[in-house]
């Protein structure tokens, strides 16, 4: 791959110093494991009809590593800035701070034809559409079906089956995030959302965190312990959520549609016991809430090639690219009519349905400019897991009027 | 080689007690108490300056604008996602960080992890410094291999504690029955200091063997016919001729330990309240990107080490680098 991007470099780097040939966009991305991204890249490269020339800049893999190196750029306005990856939670950030540009109306309907409201909405910032959905995202409750009949639908269900299991000495961990960190504030919202309530007004403009975010503090409380906690869960990310999954030690794991290739790869014997279904709510006969997540590509502010780049995103997001995103690297795509589609389905997306319900029932993470000093004081405040307390909400409420001020310090 | 300077200086006060005097009096009259300058010496002085100005004005350009920049930026409300609201807002940035208990906690925890990590590394980096000294046989390699550590990116060392102590998969955290030091405050504070000791004993080693080096061997001779124990020889001969260099050790270590950043940016990143005053800033500015509570904290940090340079040169004075009165 990197080949692939040294020699689309070369070429891209003659043809803008002459004025004539192709335009060199550059694509600031996270590192895509199955290569997806790359070959999308050279796939729209060849099909510009020698206008543009896409290399890819790899950004690191952890989303605030990508977001430091961005804003460091941004900030000095590098013009090699064009096609910039942006994670769901950054549009309002970005928008503000005048890193994006915003596309016009026209131009907007077009990128987004067809696409998820959900996803759309994640791109856009004060009714402004700042990025394209690449991909989204949204978590499942994953378990399995050798020890769990019958799938919970309430968080308390699940501790009650998990109780179970650990009385007959079976697997019985319930894995899901709780490192202190990003994952950690996306459990905490979707908990909040699925009891009923928000972080933040929905102009994002002042702290609510009402009734709803005790229910969702005392649902952690309750994990933490009860014997389906994994000893480890206060230091637990996404991917060793998966690793314990497939090692067999849990029954049940919230998490992303990353995982079943995975399992499918590395324990192919377990894979065929997963099970999935929706979040669990936490009030029986409503719908849960789990967070969207997922990446948007944004025009850079201080690119030179605005139109070009605008031209690349939508071929990059188109759906021949969004079919190989989600088959090869899991991605859920973002094309609402890809989630019926039968070939699609048993070209190796299973759960496009049980996504599907998940993303039209899905929460949006707070959407503020100040959203990571948002989410920092969260996981800092209710972090570890078994010290989260109802007590610690007004705590946690000053901490995040004075962060949407960008007052005070983040931990 | 600070301290070579120092041992020849020192020999040069004695061998002329008056020129000294004489020098520390015009010192204390100031400029304008001295006689009149030749033309010839004017011209010089002159040339002086033109020749040394490259260098004053690249140290200038490179260390007091940035310096003089986060001071500006410290006293506005400057934060990147809020360009429009950016104004001078006084010393209220610093009355935020003063105020907030996080800043009060990291600047304990990094006291504390200077404070023990410098302690353990002064011992340890005796013991190795004189094993350095009396080695008879392998000398080069005995040295070499105390080097090693040092020799190691710190972040590189940073990763290799990080997996040790990750349950699963670290020989150190198997050997303790699956711990996870990482995840607690007062363990991780252990880890951080842990792999400080490791990497840093080899120089704080290094600094105290350019001491040793200033002890006569007739000395200790003579205190072993004395009948001095090893013990006695230690504390009683050695040391006290190693005090300038024993303060530049421990003045070096301390400032470096104070600022430590980058072990705790691997091993733990500053989760679970073990983050330092240097990833306090560093979330602030990079994380937030808040440029004007950042640059307060930048600052405060800068007056802290000052402060900390200047006890250390007052408090114990007379033998630290750059005192003047070297006896």
């Amino acid at each position: 791959m990197l080949a692939a991007v040294l020699a689309l470099g070369a070429c891209g780097g003659s043809g803008a110093g002459g004025g004539a040939g192709p335009v060199r966009l550059t694509w600031y991305v996270y590192n895509e494991s199955s290569g997806a991204f790359a070959k999308a890249a050279a796939d729209c490269s060849a099909g510009s009809n020698g206008r543009y020339t896409i290399g890819v800049n790899v950004l690191p893999n952890d989303s605030d590593g990508q977001r430091q190196q961005l804003v460091r750029r941004l900030a000095a306005e590098d013009s090699s800035m064009d096609i910039l990856a942006l994670d769901v939670t950054w549009t309002a950030e970005f928008a503000e701070a005048g890193w994006a540009m915003p596309f016009p109306a026209a131009q907007a309907r077009t990128l987004t034809d067809g696409m998820l409201p959900a996803a759309v909405e994640t791109g856009t910032w004060e009714d402004q559409l700042y990025a394209v959905p690449l991909n989204t995202n949204a978590q499942l409750l994953w378990y399995r079906k050798d020890l769990v009949p019958q799938p919970p639908r309430t968080w308390d269900e699940m501790l009650t089956a998990a109780r179970r299991l650990a009385e007959e000495g079976k697997p019985h961990y319930v894995e899901v995030q709780g490192a202190q960190y990003e994952g950690y504030t996306v459990l905490f919202n979707s908990l909040v959302a699925s009891a009923g309530g928000q972080i933040l007004n929905d102009d994002g403009t002042e702290v609510e965190l009402g009734a709803p975010a005790e229910r969702a503090v005392e649902a952690i409380r309750a994990l933490a312990d009860s014997p389906a906690a994994d000893p480890s869960w206060s230091n637990q990310r996404e991917d060793d959520n998966r690793l314990a999954f497939e090692t067999g030690s849990a029954a049940f794991q919230l998490n992303y549609p990353f995982i079943y290739p995975s399992a499918r790869q590395n324990n192919p014997e377990l894979a065929e016991q997963i099970g999935w279904t929706q979040w669990p709510t936490l009030v029986p006969g409503q719908p849960s809430h789990s967070t969207i997540g997922g990446y948007n590509l944004a025009v850079g502010a201080h690119s030179r090639h605005q139109a070009e780049a605008a031209d690349a995103i939508a071929c990059i997001t188109g759906r021949d690219n969004q079919i190989r995103n989600a088959i090869d690297g899991g991605l859920p795509p973002t094309l609402e009519d890809l989630y019926t589609d039968q070939r699609f389905i048993d070209g190796g997306y299973p759960f496009a349905a049980a996504i599907y319900t998940a993303l039209q029932n899905a929460s949006v993470r707070p959407q503020t400019p100040a959203y990571q000093s948002v989410s920092l004081q969260i996981a800092h405040t209710l972090s570890p897991p078994s010290s989260a307390s109802t007590g610690r909400l007004s705590q946690l409420r000053g901490a995040i009027a004075d962060a949407l001020e960008s007052k005070g310090l983040v931990p | 080689m600070t301290v070579a300077v120092d041992g020849a200086e020192r020999g040069n006060g004695r061998g002329s007690p008056e020129t000294e005097r004489q020098g520390n009096e015009a010192k204390r009259r100031g400029r304008r108490g001295r006689a009149p300058l030749s033309a010839r010496a004017r011209a010089e002085r002159r040339l002086g300056w033109v020749l040394c100005a490259p260098a004053v004005i690249v140290i200038l350009a490179v260390t007091a604008y940035p310096v003089g920049y986060a001071v500006y930026l410290s006293l506005q409300r400057y934060d990147l996602r809020f360009p429009a609201d950016s104004e001078f807002v006084g010393l209220a940035n610093y009355g935020t960080v003063l105020s907030s208990s996080l800043w009060w906690q990291a600047l304990a925890v990094t006291a504390v992890i200077t404070v023990i990590s410098v302690a353990i590394q002064f011992v340890l980096g005796l013991a190795l410094a004189l094993a350095m000294h009396r080695a008879m046989i392998g000398r080069g390699l005995i040295r070499t291999v105390i080097l090693i550590p040092y020799g190691i990116v710190t972040v590189v060392a940073a990763f290799g504690w990080r997996y040790a102590w990750t349950p699963d998969t670290g020989y150190l955290s198997g050997l303790f029955g699956d711990a996870a030091p990482l995840t607690e405050q007062v363990q991780g504070i252990g880890v951080i200091v842990l792999a400080e000791v490791w990497k840093t004993t080899p120089f704080m080693a290094l600094l105290l063997l350019a001491g040793l080096a200033l002890v006569p061997e007739d000395l200790l001779r003579a205190a072993k016919v004395d009948g001095a124990t090893a013990w006695q020889r230690l504390i009683r001969v050695i040391l006290p001729l190693m005090k300038p260099a024993i303060l530049v050790a421990l003045l070096f270590r301390v400032l470096d330990a104070f600022r430590i950043f980058d072990s705790i940016y691997v091993l733990t990143a500053g989760a679970y309240d073990t983050r330092s005053v240097s990833i306090l800033g560093y979330d602030n500015l990079f994380t937030a990107l808040n440029l004007g509570v950042g640059s307060s904290l930048s600052v405060l940090i800068f007056l802290v080490v000052a402060l900390v340079a200047f006890v250390f040169v007052r408090g114990f004075g007379a033998a630290a680098p750059g005192g003047e009165d070297h006896r």
